[in-house]
Protein backbone atom coordinates (compact mmCIF):
# COMPACT_ATOMS: atom_id res chain seq x y z
CA UNK A 1 0.00 0.00 0.00
CA UNK A 2 1.73 3.39 -0.87
CA UNK A 3 -1.30 5.59 -0.10
CA UNK A 4 -1.38 7.74 2.59
CA UNK A 5 -4.02 8.31 4.90
CA UNK A 6 -5.46 11.05 7.16
CA UNK A 7 -5.24 8.43 9.97
CA UNK A 8 -4.38 5.18 10.83
CA UNK A 9 -6.41 3.46 13.56
CA UNK A 10 -4.87 0.17 15.40
CA UNK A 11 -7.58 -1.76 16.96
CA UNK A 12 -10.90 -2.89 15.96
CA UNK A 13 -12.72 -2.71 19.49
CA UNK A 14 -15.00 -0.04 21.16
CA UNK A 15 -12.34 2.36 21.02
CA UNK A 16 -10.88 1.28 17.63
CA UNK A 17 -14.19 1.52 15.78
CA UNK A 18 -15.50 4.65 17.71
CA UNK A 19 -12.68 6.48 16.54
CA UNK A 20 -12.58 5.10 13.20
CA UNK A 21 -16.13 5.62 12.18
CA UNK A 22 -16.09 9.05 13.90
CA UNK A 23 -13.01 9.68 11.43
CA UNK A 24 -14.49 8.11 8.50
CA UNK A 25 -17.95 10.22 8.73
CA UNK A 26 -16.26 13.59 8.43
CA UNK A 27 -14.64 12.09 5.31
CA UNK A 28 -11.45 11.64 6.52
CA UNK A 29 -9.02 8.90 4.65
CA UNK A 30 -9.26 6.40 7.04
CA UNK A 31 -7.42 3.11 7.54
CA UNK A 32 -8.14 0.28 10.49
CA UNK A 33 -5.89 -2.39 10.98
CA UNK A 34 -7.26 -5.68 13.19
CA UNK A 35 -5.10 -8.08 14.07
CA UNK A 36 -8.26 -10.78 14.71
CA UNK A 37 -10.02 -12.89 11.84
CA UNK A 38 -12.98 -10.55 12.08
CA UNK A 39 -13.95 -7.75 14.72
CA UNK A 40 -14.05 -9.05 17.75
CA UNK A 41 -12.59 -12.36 17.77
CA UNK A 42 -9.94 -11.37 20.25
CA UNK A 43 -12.45 -9.63 22.32
CA UNK A 44 -13.44 -10.42 25.74
CA UNK A 45 -16.20 -8.46 27.92
CA UNK A 46 -18.37 -9.32 30.78
CA UNK A 47 -20.37 -7.88 28.99
CA UNK A 48 -22.47 -4.73 29.48
CA UNK A 49 -23.36 -1.98 27.17
CA UNK A 50 -23.87 1.46 28.63
CA UNK A 51 -26.08 3.44 25.83
CA UNK A 52 -25.23 7.04 26.26
CA UNK A 53 -21.79 6.79 24.64
CA UNK A 54 -22.78 4.73 21.90
CA UNK A 55 -25.85 6.84 21.35
CA UNK A 56 -23.35 9.77 20.84
CA UNK A 57 -21.78 8.16 17.99
CA UNK A 58 -24.60 6.26 16.49
CA UNK A 59 -27.94 7.18 17.73
CA UNK A 60 -30.03 4.54 16.04
CA UNK A 61 -27.65 1.68 17.39
CA UNK A 62 -30.88 0.07 18.95
CA UNK A 63 -32.22 -0.61 15.33
CA UNK A 64 -29.99 -3.65 14.28
CA UNK A 65 -27.28 -3.62 16.91
CA UNK A 66 -27.06 -7.44 18.46
CA UNK A 67 -28.46 -6.68 22.29
CA UNK A 68 -29.26 -9.32 24.44
CA UNK A 69 -30.99 -8.30 26.78
CA UNK A 70 -32.38 -4.44 28.88
CA UNK A 71 -31.39 -4.88 32.45
CA UNK A 72 -33.89 -4.37 35.04
CA UNK A 73 -32.44 -5.58 37.83
CA UNK A 74 -28.98 -5.05 39.41
CA UNK A 75 -27.19 -7.39 42.22
CA UNK A 76 -24.93 -7.47 44.68
CA UNK A 77 -23.76 -10.23 46.60
CA UNK A 78 -21.21 -9.98 49.31
CA UNK A 79 -20.18 -14.29 49.65
CA UNK A 80 -19.08 -16.52 52.30
CA UNK A 81 -18.07 -19.53 51.76
CA UNK A 82 -21.14 -21.13 51.79
CA UNK A 83 -23.95 -18.18 51.53
CA UNK A 84 -24.12 -14.44 50.66
CA UNK A 85 -26.06 -11.46 52.06
CA UNK A 86 -26.97 -9.12 49.16
CA UNK A 87 -28.82 -6.43 47.55
CA UNK A 88 -31.00 -6.19 44.59
CA UNK A 89 -32.71 -2.97 43.02
CA UNK A 90 -34.92 -3.97 40.27
CA UNK A 91 -37.29 -1.04 38.86
CA UNK A 92 -40.21 -0.88 35.79
CA UNK A 93 -37.93 2.22 35.22
CA UNK A 94 -35.40 0.35 33.48
CA UNK A 95 -38.54 -1.03 31.47
CA UNK A 96 -39.04 1.67 29.66
CA UNK A 97 -37.62 2.67 26.65
CA UNK A 98 -34.98 3.72 25.37
CA UNK A 99 -33.22 1.60 27.92
CA UNK A 100 -30.19 2.23 29.84
CA UNK A 101 -28.07 -0.59 29.76
CA UNK A 102 -27.83 -3.96 27.84
CA UNK A 103 -26.23 -7.14 27.70
CA UNK A 104 -24.22 -7.78 24.63
CA UNK A 105 -21.65 -10.31 23.25
CA UNK A 106 -18.73 -9.42 22.07
CA UNK A 107 -17.74 -11.05 18.81
CA UNK A 108 -20.77 -10.07 17.47
CA UNK A 109 -21.25 -6.73 18.54
CA UNK A 110 -17.69 -5.59 17.50
CA UNK A 111 -18.74 -7.10 14.27
CA UNK A 112 -21.72 -4.84 14.46
CA UNK A 113 -19.82 -1.99 15.48
CA UNK A 114 -17.25 -2.60 12.54
CA UNK A 115 -19.95 -2.96 10.07
CA UNK A 116 -21.23 0.76 10.59
CA UNK A 117 -17.67 1.73 10.46
CA UNK A 118 -16.84 0.48 7.27
CA UNK A 119 -20.32 1.29 5.81
CA UNK A 120 -19.01 4.96 7.08
CA UNK A 121 -16.31 4.88 4.79
CA UNK A 122 -13.42 3.53 7.16
CA UNK A 123 -11.34 1.51 4.81
CA UNK A 124 -10.73 -2.08 7.28
CA UNK A 125 -7.78 -4.80 7.22
CA UNK A 126 -8.38 -7.96 9.24
CA UNK A 127 -5.98 -10.55 10.40
CA UNK A 128 -2.96 -8.41 10.11
CA UNK A 129 -0.87 -7.39 13.32
CA UNK A 130 0.77 -4.03 13.55
CA UNK A 131 4.06 -4.80 14.55
CA UNK A 132 5.30 -1.35 14.93
CA UNK A 133 5.07 2.19 14.83
CA UNK A 134 7.21 3.81 12.14
CA UNK A 135 9.02 7.13 13.46
CA UNK A 136 10.88 9.80 12.28
CA UNK A 137 12.70 10.84 15.33
CA UNK A 138 9.95 10.97 17.72
CA UNK A 139 7.02 11.54 15.24
CA UNK A 140 5.12 8.44 14.53
CA UNK A 141 4.57 8.39 10.60
CA UNK A 142 2.96 5.20 10.22
CA UNK A 143 2.76 1.14 10.92
CA UNK A 144 4.61 -1.55 10.13
CA UNK A 145 2.42 -4.95 9.94
CA UNK A 146 3.18 -7.98 9.19
CA UNK A 147 2.19 -7.99 5.79
CA UNK A 148 4.56 -8.33 2.85
CA UNK A 149 5.58 -4.77 2.24
CA UNK A 150 3.46 -3.82 5.38
CA UNK A 151 4.82 -0.50 6.16
CA UNK A 152 1.79 1.92 5.67
CA UNK A 153 1.59 5.93 6.46
CA UNK A 154 -0.46 8.53 7.92
CA UNK A 155 -0.75 11.79 9.42
CA UNK A 156 -1.45 10.80 12.83
CA UNK A 157 -2.04 7.18 14.55
CA UNK A 158 -4.72 6.43 16.72
CA UNK A 159 -3.35 3.12 19.01
CA UNK A 160 -6.51 1.55 20.35
CA UNK A 161 -4.84 -1.37 20.70
CA UNK A 162 -6.31 -2.51 24.09
CA UNK A 163 -5.02 -3.22 27.07
CA UNK A 164 -1.58 -4.90 26.19
CA UNK A 165 -0.44 -1.96 24.66
CA UNK A 166 2.71 -3.52 23.37
CA UNK A 167 3.14 -0.66 20.61
CA UNK A 168 3.65 2.12 22.34
CA UNK A 169 5.72 0.23 24.74
CA UNK A 170 7.77 -0.58 22.26
CA UNK A 171 7.98 2.64 20.89
CA UNK A 172 8.91 3.95 24.20
CA UNK A 173 5.75 5.77 25.20
CA UNK A 174 5.76 4.11 28.42
CA UNK A 175 6.58 1.11 30.90
CA UNK A 176 5.24 -1.73 31.16
CA UNK A 177 2.54 -2.49 33.23
CA UNK A 178 2.80 -3.36 36.67
CA UNK A 179 1.51 -6.69 38.24
CA UNK A 180 -0.85 -4.03 40.55
CA UNK A 181 -2.54 -2.61 38.01
CA UNK A 182 -4.23 -5.40 35.78
CA UNK A 183 -6.72 -7.25 37.07
CA UNK A 184 -6.64 -10.69 35.31
CA UNK A 185 -10.29 -12.16 34.31
CA UNK A 186 -11.80 -15.84 33.19
CA UNK A 187 -14.83 -16.68 32.17
CA UNK A 188 -16.95 -18.57 30.60
CA UNK A 189 -20.86 -18.81 28.72
CA UNK A 190 -23.28 -21.34 29.09
CA UNK A 191 -25.99 -21.76 27.15
CA UNK A 192 -29.78 -22.43 28.46
CA UNK A 193 -33.04 -22.34 26.85
CA UNK A 194 -34.35 -18.89 26.58
CA UNK A 195 -37.51 -19.89 29.16
CA UNK A 196 -35.75 -21.50 31.91
CA UNK A 197 -33.47 -17.93 31.79
CA UNK A 198 -36.40 -16.31 32.03
CA UNK A 199 -38.00 -18.09 34.99
CA UNK A 200 -34.69 -18.82 36.75
CA UNK A 201 -34.49 -14.89 37.44
CA UNK A 202 -38.05 -14.13 37.17
CA UNK A 203 -37.88 -12.03 34.24
CA UNK A 204 -39.97 -11.47 31.06
CA UNK A 205 -38.93 -11.78 27.57
CA UNK A 206 -35.90 -9.20 26.91
CA UNK A 207 -35.53 -8.53 30.01
CA UNK A 208 -31.93 -9.10 32.21
CA UNK A 209 -30.23 -9.68 35.57
CA UNK A 210 -27.02 -8.31 36.82
CA UNK A 211 -25.52 -10.01 39.87
CA UNK A 212 -22.45 -8.70 40.80
CA UNK A 213 -20.03 -10.32 43.89
CA UNK A 214 -17.76 -9.80 45.99
CA UNK A 215 -15.92 -11.95 49.21
CA UNK A 216 -14.57 -15.31 49.64
CA UNK A 217 -14.86 -16.32 45.95
CA UNK A 218 -11.34 -14.32 45.35
CA UNK A 219 -10.07 -16.09 48.16
CA UNK A 220 -8.84 -13.13 49.81
CA UNK A 221 -7.31 -11.47 46.52
CA UNK A 222 -8.54 -7.81 45.80
CA UNK A 223 -11.50 -8.56 43.16
CA UNK A 224 -14.74 -9.38 42.01
CA UNK A 225 -17.19 -11.72 40.60
CA UNK A 226 -20.23 -11.33 37.94
CA UNK A 227 -23.03 -13.23 36.20
CA UNK A 228 -25.00 -11.92 34.08
CA UNK A 229 -27.83 -12.79 31.56
CA UNK A 230 -27.62 -12.84 27.91
CA UNK A 231 -31.12 -14.16 26.06
CA UNK A 232 -30.27 -17.87 26.28
CA UNK A 233 -26.56 -18.14 28.26
CA UNK A 234 -25.28 -16.96 30.80
CA UNK A 235 -21.89 -15.66 31.51
CA UNK A 236 -20.16 -16.14 34.70
CA UNK A 237 -16.26 -14.97 35.68
CA UNK A 238 -14.20 -13.59 38.06
CA UNK A 239 -11.39 -11.45 38.07
CA UNK A 240 -8.78 -10.55 40.49
CA UNK A 241 -5.29 -8.10 40.40
CA UNK A 242 -2.02 -9.54 38.78
CA UNK A 243 -0.48 -8.93 42.04
CA UNK A 244 -2.55 -10.85 44.06
CA UNK A 245 -2.35 -13.79 41.94
CA UNK A 246 1.24 -13.68 41.86
CA UNK A 247 1.08 -14.24 45.40
CA UNK A 248 -1.36 -17.25 45.44
CA UNK A 249 -1.39 -21.08 44.33
CA UNK A 250 -4.47 -20.98 42.79
CA UNK A 251 -4.90 -20.57 39.22
CA UNK A 252 -7.45 -18.76 37.29
CA UNK A 253 -9.95 -21.77 36.17
CA UNK A 254 -9.68 -23.48 39.77
CA UNK A 255 -11.18 -20.24 41.27
CA UNK A 256 -13.83 -20.10 38.49
CA UNK A 257 -14.64 -23.63 38.72
CA UNK A 258 -14.58 -22.79 42.92
CA UNK A 259 -16.65 -20.17 42.39
CA UNK A 260 -19.34 -22.04 40.06
CA UNK A 261 -19.72 -24.38 42.62
CA UNK A 262 -21.00 -22.23 45.55
CA UNK A 263 -24.06 -23.24 46.83
CA UNK A 264 -26.07 -20.06 45.58
CA UNK A 265 -24.37 -19.66 42.36
CA UNK A 266 -24.64 -23.68 41.40
CA UNK A 267 -28.50 -23.53 41.00
CA UNK A 268 -28.17 -21.13 38.69
CA UNK A 269 -25.98 -22.17 36.07
CA UNK A 270 -27.41 -26.24 35.87
CA UNK A 271 -28.38 -27.50 33.10
CA UNK A 272 -26.14 -25.26 30.83
CA UNK A 273 -24.10 -26.13 28.02
CA UNK A 274 -20.42 -24.29 28.44
CA UNK A 275 -19.21 -22.96 25.04
CA UNK A 276 -16.41 -21.31 25.70
CA UNK A 277 -13.76 -20.24 27.96
CA UNK A 278 -12.08 -16.83 27.86
CA UNK A 279 -9.29 -14.56 29.80
CA UNK A 280 -8.42 -11.36 29.31
CA UNK A 281 -6.42 -8.69 31.02
CA UNK A 282 -8.45 -5.51 32.80
CA UNK A 283 -6.57 -2.12 33.20
CA UNK A 284 -7.69 -1.42 36.72
CA UNK A 285 -4.73 0.66 37.89
CA UNK A 286 -6.48 3.86 37.87
CA UNK A 287 -5.55 7.68 37.04
CA UNK A 288 -1.66 7.27 38.71
CA UNK A 289 -1.25 4.75 36.51
CA UNK A 290 -2.54 6.65 33.46
CA UNK A 291 -0.06 6.78 30.48
CA UNK A 292 0.91 9.78 28.31
CA UNK A 293 -2.30 9.87 26.23
CA UNK A 294 -0.57 11.63 23.00
CA UNK A 295 2.63 12.61 21.41
CA UNK A 296 3.88 13.97 17.81
CA UNK A 297 1.51 11.85 15.29
CA UNK A 298 -0.40 9.76 18.28
CA UNK A 299 -3.19 9.77 20.63
CA UNK A 300 -3.81 6.52 22.74
CA UNK A 301 -7.30 5.34 23.46
CA UNK A 302 -9.10 2.78 25.53
CA UNK A 303 -7.85 0.18 27.78
CA UNK A 304 -4.43 1.58 26.09
CA UNK A 305 -5.10 4.29 27.71
CA UNK A 306 -5.89 2.47 31.47
CA UNK A 307 -9.60 4.17 30.94
CA UNK A 308 -11.47 1.79 33.50
CA UNK A 309 -13.25 2.96 36.01
CA UNK A 310 -12.81 -0.16 37.85
CA UNK A 311 -15.74 0.42 40.56
CA UNK A 312 -18.26 1.15 38.58
CA UNK A 313 -17.64 -2.02 36.08
CA UNK A 314 -17.15 0.88 33.26
CA UNK A 315 -14.78 0.31 30.41
CA UNK A 316 -16.40 0.22 27.07
CA UNK A 317 -18.18 3.37 27.20
CA UNK A 318 -14.92 4.87 28.14
CA UNK A 319 -13.23 3.30 24.87
CA UNK A 320 -15.52 4.40 23.02
CA UNK A 321 -15.76 8.42 24.47
CA UNK A 322 -12.02 7.97 24.25
CA UNK A 323 -12.25 6.98 20.36
CA UNK A 324 -14.32 9.63 19.76
CA UNK A 325 -12.45 12.40 21.75
CA UNK A 326 -9.40 11.67 19.57
CA UNK A 327 -11.01 11.67 16.45
CA UNK A 328 -12.70 14.96 16.64
CA UNK A 329 -9.31 16.38 17.82
CA UNK A 330 -7.94 15.20 14.45
CA UNK A 331 -11.04 16.14 12.44
CA UNK A 332 -10.86 19.95 14.11
CA UNK A 333 -7.01 20.23 13.17
CA UNK A 334 -7.64 18.70 9.50
CA UNK A 335 -9.96 21.68 9.31
CA UNK A 336 -8.06 24.16 10.02
CA UNK A 337 -4.88 22.88 8.46
CA UNK A 338 -3.09 22.15 11.14
CA UNK A 339 0.22 19.62 11.89
CA UNK A 340 -0.66 16.85 14.01
CA UNK A 341 1.81 17.62 16.39
CA UNK A 342 1.98 17.03 19.94
CA UNK A 343 0.98 20.70 20.83
CA UNK A 344 -2.01 20.82 19.00
CA UNK A 345 -2.80 17.15 19.71
CA UNK A 346 -2.62 18.46 23.26
CA UNK A 347 -6.30 19.45 22.30
CA UNK A 348 -7.66 16.00 22.87
CA UNK A 349 -6.16 15.91 26.21
CA UNK A 350 -8.06 18.76 27.16
CA UNK A 351 -11.37 17.61 25.95
CA UNK A 352 -10.80 14.71 28.25
CA UNK A 353 -10.16 16.68 31.19
CA UNK A 354 -13.29 18.95 30.52
CA UNK A 355 -15.81 15.53 30.33
CA UNK A 356 -16.75 13.53 33.10
CA UNK A 357 -14.03 11.07 31.70
CA UNK A 358 -10.70 12.32 33.45
CA UNK A 359 -13.51 13.70 36.51
CA UNK A 360 -14.08 10.39 37.09
CA UNK A 361 -10.93 8.84 36.98
CA UNK A 362 -9.57 11.57 38.81
CA UNK A 363 -12.41 10.91 41.48
CA UNK A 364 -10.86 6.87 41.74
CA UNK A 365 -7.77 7.71 42.24
CA UNK A 366 -7.00 6.42 45.06
CA UNK A 367 -8.94 3.62 44.98
CA UNK A 368 -7.25 1.18 43.71
CA UNK A 369 -4.51 1.73 46.60
CA UNK A 370 -7.68 1.08 49.55
CA UNK A 371 -8.57 -1.83 48.11
CA UNK A 372 -4.56 -3.17 47.99
CA UNK A 373 -3.48 -1.74 51.80
CA UNK A 374 -7.07 -3.29 53.17
CA UNK A 375 -7.32 -6.62 51.84
CA UNK A 376 -9.68 -7.46 54.61
CA UNK A 377 -12.79 -5.89 52.53
CA UNK A 378 -12.53 -9.10 50.17
CA UNK A 379 -11.66 -11.49 53.78
CA UNK A 380 -12.84 -10.50 56.70
CA UNK A 381 -15.89 -8.20 55.99
CA UNK A 382 -17.56 -11.06 53.80
CA UNK A 383 -17.55 -13.49 56.72
CA UNK A 384 -18.16 -10.97 59.63
CA UNK A 385 -22.25 -9.81 57.60
CA UNK A 386 -23.10 -13.23 56.41
CA UNK A 387 -22.65 -14.40 60.05
CA UNK A 388 -24.39 -11.18 61.23
CA UNK A 389 -27.36 -12.25 59.32
CA UNK A 390 -27.09 -15.72 59.92
CA UNK A 391 -27.05 -14.38 63.26
CA UNK A 392 -30.18 -12.28 63.08
CA UNK A 393 -31.97 -15.04 60.96
CA UNK A 394 -31.79 -17.74 62.77
CA UNK A 395 -34.35 -18.06 65.44
CA UNK A 396 -32.96 -20.18 68.61
CA UNK A 397 -34.57 -18.62 71.50
CA UNK A 398 -31.98 -15.95 71.69
CA UNK A 399 -33.12 -12.28 71.96
CA UNK A 400 -32.62 -9.85 69.42
CA UNK A 401 -30.27 -7.32 71.74
CA UNK A 402 -28.20 -10.23 72.79
CA UNK A 403 -27.58 -10.94 69.34
CA UNK A 404 -26.70 -7.46 68.15
CA UNK A 405 -24.38 -7.75 71.25
CA UNK A 406 -23.17 -10.49 69.62
CA UNK A 407 -22.58 -8.90 66.50
CA UNK A 408 -21.35 -6.14 67.26
CA UNK A 409 -18.58 -8.02 69.21
CA UNK A 410 -17.75 -10.16 66.35
CA UNK A 411 -17.08 -7.16 64.06
CA UNK A 412 -14.87 -5.91 66.96
CA UNK A 413 -13.08 -8.86 68.02
CA UNK A 414 -11.60 -9.47 63.90
CA UNK A 415 -11.22 -5.79 63.65
CA UNK A 416 -10.56 -3.18 66.05
CA UNK A 417 -12.90 -0.18 66.90
CA UNK A 418 -10.60 2.00 65.10
CA UNK A 419 -9.81 0.06 62.42
CA UNK A 420 -14.02 0.15 61.59
CA UNK A 421 -13.70 3.57 61.52
CA UNK A 422 -10.83 3.82 59.55
CA UNK A 423 -12.47 1.54 57.25
CA UNK A 424 -15.59 3.72 56.70
CA UNK A 425 -13.84 6.95 56.45
CA UNK A 426 -11.22 5.09 54.00
CA UNK A 427 -14.56 4.16 51.85
CA UNK A 428 -16.10 7.16 52.18
CA UNK A 429 -13.13 9.50 50.79
CA UNK A 430 -12.80 7.17 48.29
CA UNK A 431 -16.26 7.69 46.94
CA UNK A 432 -16.70 11.05 47.99
CA UNK B 1 -9.44 -28.13 45.74
CA UNK B 2 -11.89 -29.32 42.69
CA UNK B 3 -9.86 -30.98 39.97
CA UNK B 4 -9.82 -29.04 36.93
CA UNK B 5 -8.70 -30.45 33.62
CA UNK B 6 -8.40 -27.03 32.16
CA UNK B 7 -8.11 -29.42 28.45
CA UNK B 8 -11.72 -29.91 28.91
CA UNK B 9 -12.60 -25.87 28.33
CA UNK B 10 -9.84 -25.12 26.06
CA UNK B 11 -11.79 -27.92 24.22
CA UNK B 12 -14.76 -25.40 23.90
CA UNK B 13 -12.64 -22.71 21.90
CA UNK B 14 -11.61 -22.14 18.87
CA UNK B 15 -7.67 -21.84 17.78
CA UNK B 16 -6.12 -21.27 14.31
CA UNK B 17 -2.40 -22.44 16.04
CA UNK B 18 0.33 -20.82 13.63
CA UNK B 19 2.15 -24.35 13.87
CA UNK B 20 5.76 -24.23 14.60
CA UNK B 21 6.14 -20.59 14.96
CA UNK B 22 4.92 -19.59 18.93
CA UNK B 23 4.47 -15.99 19.21
CA UNK B 24 5.52 -15.97 23.06
CA UNK B 25 9.34 -17.73 24.43
CA UNK B 26 10.92 -17.75 27.56
CA UNK B 27 13.89 -15.70 26.62
CA UNK B 28 16.12 -18.00 28.97
CA UNK B 29 15.61 -21.28 30.15
CA UNK B 30 18.57 -21.44 33.03
CA UNK B 31 16.86 -18.60 34.51
CA UNK B 32 13.44 -20.46 35.08
CA UNK B 33 15.19 -23.52 36.28
CA UNK B 34 18.10 -22.14 38.61
CA UNK B 35 17.08 -17.88 39.61
CA UNK B 36 13.13 -18.48 39.44
CA UNK B 37 11.86 -19.61 43.15
CA UNK B 38 8.70 -18.93 42.65
CA UNK B 39 7.72 -19.86 38.61
CA UNK B 40 4.36 -17.76 38.80
CA UNK B 41 3.71 -18.59 35.34
CA UNK B 42 3.35 -22.09 35.82
CA UNK B 43 0.30 -21.02 38.18
CA UNK B 44 -1.55 -17.79 36.93
CA UNK B 45 -1.70 -18.76 33.18
CA UNK B 46 -5.40 -19.06 32.27
CA UNK B 47 -4.62 -21.36 29.76
CA UNK B 48 -2.22 -23.63 31.75
CA UNK B 49 0.54 -23.03 28.89
CA UNK B 50 3.38 -23.25 31.41
CA UNK B 51 4.24 -25.95 33.15
CA UNK B 52 6.79 -26.82 36.16
CA UNK B 53 8.60 -30.07 35.30
CA UNK B 54 9.39 -30.85 38.74
CA UNK B 55 13.08 -30.43 38.23
CA UNK B 56 13.06 -26.87 37.94
CA UNK B 57 12.87 -26.48 34.09
CA UNK B 58 9.45 -24.57 32.88
CA UNK B 59 7.71 -25.72 29.53
CA UNK B 60 6.20 -23.58 27.50
CA UNK B 61 3.32 -24.39 24.92
CA UNK B 62 1.17 -21.70 23.48
CA UNK B 63 -1.17 -24.03 21.51
CA UNK B 64 -3.84 -23.06 24.14
CA UNK B 65 -3.01 -19.52 24.59
CA UNK B 66 -5.72 -17.10 25.52
CA UNK B 67 -3.57 -13.67 24.75
CA UNK B 68 -4.42 -12.56 27.93
CA UNK B 69 -0.75 -11.32 28.50
CA UNK B 70 -0.64 -12.47 32.03
CA UNK B 71 2.52 -14.01 31.87
CA UNK B 72 4.32 -11.39 30.64
CA UNK B 73 3.23 -9.03 33.18
CA UNK B 74 3.87 -11.41 36.22
CA UNK B 75 7.29 -12.76 35.32
CA UNK B 76 8.04 -8.65 36.71
CA UNK B 77 11.59 -9.90 38.46
CA UNK B 78 13.42 -10.94 35.59
CA UNK B 79 11.40 -10.23 32.92
CA UNK B 80 11.97 -13.72 30.98
CA UNK B 81 8.97 -13.97 28.86
CA UNK B 82 9.34 -12.60 25.03
CA UNK B 83 5.67 -11.94 24.25
CA UNK B 84 4.28 -10.97 20.47
CA UNK B 85 1.23 -11.03 19.18
CA UNK B 86 0.86 -14.32 16.86
CA UNK B 87 0.97 -13.61 13.13
CA UNK B 88 -2.48 -11.53 12.00
CA UNK B 89 -5.35 -14.14 12.18
CA UNK B 90 -3.63 -16.59 13.84
CA UNK B 91 -4.12 -17.54 17.57
CA UNK B 92 -7.53 -17.79 19.59
CA UNK B 93 -11.01 -16.96 17.73
CA UNK B 94 -13.37 -16.02 20.38
CA UNK B 95 -17.03 -17.04 19.19
CA UNK B 96 -18.70 -15.12 22.14
CA UNK B 97 -16.20 -13.28 23.52
C1 LIG C 1 -14.10 -9.95 31.80
C2 LIG C 1 -14.31 -8.52 31.45
C3 LIG C 1 -15.53 -7.92 31.74
C4 LIG C 1 -15.76 -6.59 31.40
N1 LIG C 1 -16.99 -6.07 31.63
C5 LIG C 1 -17.27 -4.84 31.19
C6 LIG C 1 -18.60 -4.36 31.26
O1 LIG C 1 -19.51 -5.06 31.70
N2 LIG C 1 -18.87 -3.11 30.79
C7 LIG C 1 -17.89 -2.33 30.24
O2 LIG C 1 -18.18 -1.22 29.82
N3 LIG C 1 -16.62 -2.76 30.16
C8 LIG C 1 -16.28 -4.00 30.62
N4 LIG C 1 -15.00 -4.48 30.47
C9 LIG C 1 -13.97 -3.60 29.89
C10 LIG C 1 -14.07 -3.50 28.38
O3 LIG C 1 -14.12 -4.79 27.83
C11 LIG C 1 -12.86 -2.75 27.82
O4 LIG C 1 -12.69 -1.55 28.52
C12 LIG C 1 -13.01 -2.46 26.34
O5 LIG C 1 -13.10 -3.64 25.60
C13 LIG C 1 -11.83 -1.64 25.83
O6 LIG C 1 -11.96 -1.43 24.45
P1 LIG C 1 -10.69 -1.14 23.55
O7 LIG C 1 -11.21 -0.90 22.18
O8 LIG C 1 -9.85 -0.09 24.16
O9 LIG C 1 -9.82 -2.47 23.60
P2 LIG C 1 -10.15 -3.93 23.04
O10 LIG C 1 -11.59 -4.20 23.10
O11 LIG C 1 -9.23 -4.84 23.74
O12 LIG C 1 -9.74 -3.86 21.50
C14 LIG C 1 -8.41 -3.82 21.06
C15 LIG C 1 -8.36 -4.32 19.64
O13 LIG C 1 -7.08 -4.10 19.07
C16 LIG C 1 -6.65 -5.24 18.38
N5 LIG C 1 -5.17 -5.21 18.38
C17 LIG C 1 -4.36 -5.20 19.46
N6 LIG C 1 -3.08 -5.11 19.09
C18 LIG C 1 -3.07 -5.07 17.75
C19 LIG C 1 -2.03 -4.99 16.78
N7 LIG C 1 -0.75 -4.92 17.14
N8 LIG C 1 -2.36 -4.99 15.46
C20 LIG C 1 -3.67 -5.06 15.09
N9 LIG C 1 -4.69 -5.12 15.96
C21 LIG C 1 -4.40 -5.13 17.27
C22 LIG C 1 -7.24 -6.40 19.17
O14 LIG C 1 -7.34 -7.57 18.39
C23 LIG C 1 -8.60 -5.82 19.55
O15 LIG C 1 -9.58 -6.07 18.58
C24 LIG C 1 -14.73 -5.81 30.80
C25 LIG C 1 -13.51 -6.41 30.52
C26 LIG C 1 -13.29 -7.76 30.81
C27 LIG C 1 -11.99 -8.38 30.45
S1 LIG D 1 7.96 -16.44 36.09
FE1 LIG D 1 9.41 -15.90 34.46
S2 LIG D 1 11.43 -16.49 35.21
FE2 LIG D 1 9.91 -17.50 36.52
S3 LIG D 1 9.61 -19.52 35.61
FE3 LIG D 1 8.07 -18.18 34.69
S4 LIG D 1 9.01 -17.36 32.84
FE4 LIG D 1 10.67 -18.26 34.07
S1 LIG E 1 -0.69 -14.79 27.25
FE1 LIG E 1 -2.06 -15.54 28.87
S2 LIG E 1 -2.88 -17.46 28.09
FE2 LIG E 1 -1.12 -16.98 26.80
S3 LIG E 1 0.59 -18.07 27.74
FE3 LIG E 1 0.60 -15.99 28.62
S4 LIG E 1 -0.64 -16.15 30.48
FE4 LIG E 1 -1.05 -17.99 29.26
Amino acid sequence: MDEKFDAIVIGAGPSGNAAAYTLAKSGLKVLQIERGEYPGSKNVQGAILYSKALEEIIPDFREDAPLERHLIEQQMWVLDDESYIGTTYRSAEFNQEPYNRYTIIRAQFDKWFSKRVQEAGALLVCETTVTNLLMDGNRVIGVQTDRENGAIYADVVVLADGVNSLLAKKAGFHAELEPKDVALAVKEIHFLPEETIQSRFNIGEGEGVVIEMAGKITQGMMGTGFLYTNKDSLTIGVGCMLSDFKQQKITPYELLEKMKAHPAIKPLLAGGEMKEYTAHLIPEGGYKAMPKLYGEGWMIVGDAGMFVNAVHREGSNLAMTTGRYAAEAVIDLKEKKLPMTAANLARYQGRLEDSFVMKDMKKYKNMPEIFHKNNHFFTTYPELLNRAAHTMLTVDGVDKKSKEREIRKSFKQRRSLFGLMGDAFKMWRAFE
Amino acid sequence: MIPVKIEEKLFQNRYRVDAGRPHINIINQETCRVECKTQECTVCCPAGCYTAEGNGQVVLITDGCLECGTCRIICSTYRNVDWEYPRGGYGILFKFG
